[in-house]
């Protein structure tokens, strides 16, 4: 999926280097030294080290990592508030890091805007002054100042403030403004630093559902720095993992959690609510052994029971297509009788979830019906894979409450001893 | 004690150079400070000591009240500085020292004007560049600790006696509190203000007149009202080298020991300064 998609921002082995004697801290980096003996050595602090990644366009691109780590310094190099010492920065395939003040200004002007996590407003300018500060920083007269302005402000859901200050507004709605002067500009790419890291926790969330609604609205490429995983999570199509300049980890929220690829990350994710992660696409058992329905009689379906010591397998119709299961009882019941196939036996009331499922939408299906989840294809029906109970009561046992853990265990015992 | 370094005939030295080098320089600044003040004091002494009074008082009124200035709350915010500018006004016109106080009024507007006009951008350069604020700040800390008597001496060798030195020399005096004040304001400004400005893709100037100095304009208006003062604790010094006013008058008082002139011209200045002070605090404590 992501192969055909349009590369919108290309980061090359960027690093950056603050201190005076960047060349010889540049040479140590490139051996192998760490930040600490670097910093010993030269006196310079690594921002960021030989990142190198891509950002798709219309995607949300988090960068995270706790404070200190180079996120914050990586997007400004991306705007080229800082100055990389060395590597490359293409946006639209353009290299940035090679262009003069005068190319960065009209760059900034046109092709980015950046919301800050203080708001970075002007208090002595009104709301919609505010918003149309981009605007004014290029020139644009002010009819269409005030107009783009009004639109932006609509967009963030704060009509009617248009002529009041930004004292007058709580921390929430600042940062709606904020995020309203990076829309006025109508750039393509969106530069968002802890945008909300200053917000309390129900605005945030509030803030959050805006963000992703503009974002299905607008389809900018976002680049979203945050020290929160959950925020993370929500937010981001993909998610770096920055420490001490160096990316540890990039990929989606669910491959992340599922495979970390350091201990850093590692503790990072172990606080994180599984439940909403984790995807069937993750927990499935890939090709199944099946069984199909216009060839398989019962006969075959118990040699193939006996095999792979499985009481219960799949159905499919010659497509592929996802039928049913069938159970060992009822297939040896339809053996006596002498049926020559399973169509009298297969369960076809089961039900079948897609690979996007969460552990969470998963858990209410299970405990209504025993028998492991189909899962489909979304466009053609095709069987993808089997979620079996184990697997997801495995998956469960990693929750946090108690309760529900004893809750799936009996659950468990109880579909083990049906079984037999 | 034996004097083994001479600093003191090297600055002699230097003045008398640039005296006698730049003489068309003085000349001309000298000339231009004369016919200012002159001017202004004839444009001043010209307007009735009613009418004058009348302006000074709306003016105070204003500045205190502001948005408010046609509502209740308004005019009880603003009543005392109002009927003060009145009292004190007529006080100083029953003294008879109306035309001292309109002199000492010009001497402090023209010096005042004169050192933001030099003070701001300084100050602003010394907010944007390290160098220069380090070059700057001893200099400035030499100027304010220096007696005021001393800029006397040269300032008379430059533009002989009469309003003229008495302007140079409060202009240096009360310079330091502009610049810095300004350069303070400047470099108050929260960082990611400034830093939303880069982002936006401003230039320095747009960063200057759109984001700094609106949002430095509290404290540097302090400065103002700083330079004021400073400029009018001047007066009295500035009179010993010929300018006018009501520093002039306490002078006579000290050197015919005449106590009555001057606590009546002391009180005099004390009335301006006060005025003065409310007038410029109100404005800057309007945003």
């Amino acid at each position: 999926m992501t192969e055909n998609r349009n590369v919108k921002i290309k980061v090359e082995k960027l690093s950056l280097i603050f201190g005076k004697n960047k060349e010889s801290a540049l040479n140590l980096l490139n051996q192998g030294c760490s930040k600490a003996e670097i910093l010993e050595k030269t006196k310079c602090t690594v921002g960021v080290d030989r990142a190198s990644f891509e950002i798709y366009e219309g995607e949300v691109f988090v960068i995270m990592g706790l404070s200190g780590s180079g996120k914050s310094t990586l997007l400004r190099c991306i705007n080229r508030l800082h100055k990389p010492t060395c590597g490359h920065i293409y946006i639209n395939n353009e290299d940035i890091t090679t262009k003069t003040n005068k190319e960065l200004l009209e760059i900034r002007r046109t092709e980015m805007s950046m919301v800050f996590q203080n708001f970075g407003l002007l208090p002595h300018r009104t709301i919609w002054e505010n918003a149309a500060f981009g605007l004014e920083i290029k020139n644009e007269k002010t009819g269409v100042r005030h107009e783009k302005a009004i639109e932006a402000l609509h967009t963030v859901g704060l009509d009617g403030y248009e002529n009041q200050y930004p004292k007058s507004l709580s921390g929430g709605m600042q940062q709606r403004v904020g995020l309203a002067r990076a829309i006025a500009n109508n750039p393509e790419v969106l530069l968002m630093d802890e945008a909300f890291s200053a917000l309390d926790p129900l605005i945030k969330s509030d803030m959050q559902d805006e963000l992703l609604d503009i974002q299905n609205k607008l389809h900018k490429t976002i680049v979203f720095i945050t020290h929160d995983l959950d925020e993370a999570i929500k937010l981001g199509d993909r998610i770096a993992i920055m420490k001490d300049g160096v990316i540890e980890q990039l990929g989606t929220a669910e491959e992340i959690i599922t495979s970390p690829a350091s201990e850093y990350v590692q503790a990072f994710v172990e606080k994180v609510d599984r439940k909403t992660i984790i995807t069937a696409g993750t927990l499935m058992f890939q090709k199944p052994v099946t069984l199909l329905i216009e060839k398989d009689g019962p006969e075959g379906a118990l040699r193939k029971m006996k095999t792979e010591s499985l009481e219960v397998l799949p159905v499919v119709d010659k497509n592929k297509k996802f039928v049913g299961f069938v159970w060992m009882n009822d297939v040896i019941h339809a053996a006596k009788q002498k049926h020559l196939d399973l169509v009298s036996v297969v369960k076809t009331d089961v039900p079948s979830i897609h690979k996007n499922y969460t552990v969470e939408e998963m858990l209410p299906l299970i405990s209504e019906v025993r028998t492991p989840l189909a899962v489909v294809d979304e466009t053609n029906g095709r069987l993808l894979g089997v979620v079996t109970q184990p697997s997801l009561i495995i998956e469960s046992t990693r929750f946090d409450n108690e309760d529900e853990i004893s809750e799936l265990k009996e659950q468990a015992k109880e579909y083990f001893k049906w079984k037999k | 004690m034996e004097k083994i370094i001479n600093i003191g005939k090297y600055i002699e030295i230097a003045i008398n150079f640039l005296e006698e080098h730049l003489s068309f320089l003085w000349n001309a600044i000298d000339n231009l400070i004369t016919w200012t003040v002159d001017s202004m004091n004839s444009l001043f002494l010209n307007i009735p000591f009613w009418l004058f009074m009348l302006i000074v008082a709306a003016i105070g009124y204003w500045a205190k009240s502001g948005k408010t200035a046609f509502n209740k709350s308004g005019i009880k915010k603003a009543s005392g500085i109002t009927l003060f500018i009145f009292i004190g006004l007529v006080l100083i016109y029953l003294m008879g020292y109306w035309k001292e106080a309109i002199e000492t009024t010009t001497l402090v507007l023209v010096s005042t004007f004169i050192a933001l006009l030099l003070g701001i951008p300084i100050g602003i350069l010394s907010a944007k560049s390290s160098l220069a604020n380090a070059i700057i700040r001893p200099v400035l800390d030499f100027m304010q600790t220096m007696p005021a008597f001393v800029y006397l001496i040269p300032a008379i060798f430059f533009f002989s006696v009469g309003n003229s030195p008495g302007v140079i020399a409060t202009v240096i005096f009360s310079l330091p509190p502009a610049v810095r004040l300004t350069s303070l304001g400047i470099k108050n400004v929260a960082g990611e203000v400034v830093e939303a400005g880069h982002a936006y893709g401003a230039t320095e100037n747009q960063i200057l007149f759109k984001i700094q100095l609106p949002l430095a304009m509290p404290t540097i208006l302090a400065g103002v009202n700083q330079v004021i003062l400073l400029a009018l604790s001047m007066v009295v010094i500035a009179s010993m080298v010929g300018a006018r006013g009501l520093g002039s008058i306490v002078y006579q008082g000290i050197q015919q020991n005449n106590i009555a002139k001057g606590f009546e011209s002391g009180l005099g200045i004390v009335i301006l300064a006060i005025i003065l002070d409310r007038i410029t605090q109100a404005f800057g404590n309007k945003k």
